[in-house]
């Protein structure tokens, strides 16, 4: 039954007529669901069927608003519903339903060129969103705590909702661009809303490649995107992987002024970015 | 019954389903509400807004759990990793007992995220009461296992929906959150008489009732949870609490939802069937 309510929809949004070995669908499935006197066995689990791909897109339709730009709907049903089809949620929750897609992205590239690597690196951006709203953060490092260990062994945790990425692509900066656009479209229909039903919102320009290196990261319930510099990049990660602060310092590179270290530091601290290790 | 093993000794009355939309009316307002039943699923994360939220509206209000994927009727042995999630909510809400669906939804770790119908035969029967007691040895918590709207039946099934349920919770010891919307839904779309099904199950477990509305479309009902309630949902529901006396009772609307105040009218409705049924029992008494 479990196939037959996870298999995906035929035309018209219905269950698919012939089963995977070119029996009738009815037939096979009359096997285990009875009739009744309005509706096939089929019919009825269609009904489940057709639910189980409602929701499971709607979750990810509502969850990827830049991915579904970057690829246009129908692009993105394609992928979403192949995704669904390889890979099928492994987690008691909803939630975790794009947790292997941008992996999926990256192995099945067919499915997103051209857009292939802009495809991944929004997946990622948007997944680690999802991962930091409702990520732990633990009580963050004070100045007082600094000054228990001597700097040369002072070692620190990064707030476990912080996530660091690095990316060939601005996505940041193309999913404010888009959050405007919408948020545009949204008061110009307010106000002529009869004219405005038959003019399309003007597209935003997919973003040319740049690396970017990024911080998400949560802030009194509001989730904020934060560029990096390589450099700055360089030291988080280090610190997040254990190093000493010297050690995370020398990774930052040569070419990084103490002044520069301090500054980025402090405005960590103040983020509450560090907590005790 | 009101007060019972099944629901922690809780004589609570009506609940409102805490939703999203509502959240700032909730924090701002402070509505004077019986309970709140919540969502599992939506708080077992490590922080954030969700847990932020829950951790205010438990410094003033009741609040019950309610899940949609233990999946007690799977054959998957309980996820270790989800039972844990569980379990650290279920401390932080002092939930008095938990509920989830008579259904299964997963084969071999894979999730259909539905609730889906039982083949009704005794191995199943015995199977799901299983996990039911591993559940709750490990939560530690009482359990109430709610029957869910169906549309579809097995050859397989060697009994009815109410049996299979009794059942069901006779071998586990455990409560039933009656739907009345659901019983009344799956009546339609398997032609049995919903006033049977009421009978018929031991109304000494019944711990929690749910009420919602649903949708009729040409072939089938369909549990929506986007309307008030229907008129006959409510006859059954007067019916139900004289055979179960005044039990702690839930409006679930999680679709199309409108103002809080108009889900907290929606549900104090339930008042006046409770009313009916105090009255029905006084002159019983005295009788």
């Amino acid at each position: 039954m479990m196939h037959a309510v996870t298999r995906p929809l035929g035309p018209g949004q219905r269950s698919q007529r012939r089963w995977d070995d070119g029996r009738a669908a009815k037939e096979v499935v009359g096997t285990f669901s009875k009739d009744n006197e309005r509706l096939s066995g089929l019919e009825r689990i269609e009904i489940y069927n057709r639910m189980y791909w409602f929701r499971t897109l709607d979750s990810l339709y509502e969850d990827l608003p830049g991915l579904r730009a970057v690829l246009g709907e129908r692009k993105f049903m394609r992928l979403i519903e192949t995704y669904l089809v390889k890979q099928p949620s492994r987690s008691f929750t909803l939630r975790d339903l794009p947790s292997r897609l941008g992996k999926f992205i990256r192995s099945h590239r067919s499915l997103t060129a051209p857009h292939t690597a802009l495809a991944a690196d929004m997946t990622s951006f948007e997944w680690a969103q999802i991962e930091c709203f409702d990520g732990a953060s633990r009580p963050p490092m004070t100045p007082a705590d600094l000054t228990k260990t001597p700097p040369g062994r002072l070692r620190m945790n990064l707030q476990p909702q912080l996530r660091l990425l690095v990316l060939r692509y601005p996505v940041d900066d193309y999913a404010i661009a888009l959050k405007r656009n919408a948020m545009r479209a949204d008061a110009s229909n307010a106000v002529e809303s009869a004219k405005a039903s038959n003019r399309s919102t003007p597209r935003v320009r997919r973003p040319k490649a740049k690396r970017t290196y990024l911080a998400v990261h949560r802030h009194e319930g509001t989730i904020y995107f934060k560029n990096l510099e390589l450099a700055s990049y360089r030291m988080l990660t280090a610190l997040r992987d254990g190093k000493t602060l010297p050690q995370a310092v020398a990774a930052a590179g040569p070419r990084v002024k103490p002044a520069q270290v301090q500054a980025w530091f402090a405005n960590w601290m103040q983020l509450g970015w560090f907590c005790p290790r | 019954m009101p007060a019972n093993a099944f629901n922690g000794f809780n004589d609570f009355g009506i609940g409102l389903g805490l939703r999203v939309p509502h959240y700032g009316h909730i924090l701002e307002q402070k509505p004077v509400v019986d309970w709140f039943e919540i969502i599992s699923e939506t708080f077992m994360v490590d922080g954030g807004r969700p847990l932020e939220v829950l951790d205010e509206i438990l410094e003033q209000y009741r609040v019950v759990q309610h899940g949609v994927s233990l999946y007690f009727g799977s054959a998957d042995k309980p996820d270790r990793h989800q039972l844990r999630r569980l379990k650290a909510l279920c401390k932080r809400t002092q939930t008095p007992w938990l509920s989830d669906h008579l259904c299964w939804g997963s084969v071999d770790g894979t999730y259909s995220h539905d609730l889906l119908p039982m083949p009704y035969t005794f191995s199943a029967a015995k199977r799901t009461a299983e996990k039911i007691r591993q559940v709750r040895d490990y939560l530690e918590v009482p359990i109430c296992v709610e029957n869910v709207s169906s549309y579809a039946a097995f050859h397989q099934s060697e009994m009815t929906e109410w049996e299979f349920l009794s059942e069901v919770v006779e071998r586990a010891d455990c409560g039933i959150l009656l739907d009345v919307n659901n019983i009344y839904v799956s009546s339609k779309n398997h032609d049995f008489d919903p006033y049977v099904y009421l009978n018929e199950v031991p109304h000494h477990r019944v711990g929690q009732m749910h009420i919602a509305g649903h949708t009729k479309f040409e072939k089938y009902l369909l549990d929506t949870h986007d309307h008030p309630v229907l008129d006959p949902v409510w006859k059954l529901y007067a019916h139900a609490t004289k055979l179960c006396g005044v039990t702690a009772t839930l409006l679930e609307w999680d679709d199309k939802i409108p103002s809080f105040d108009e889900v907290h009218h929606e549900a104090l409705k339930a008042n006046e069937f409770i009313d009916g049924a105090k009255e029905a029992q006084t002159t019983s008494a005295r009788a």
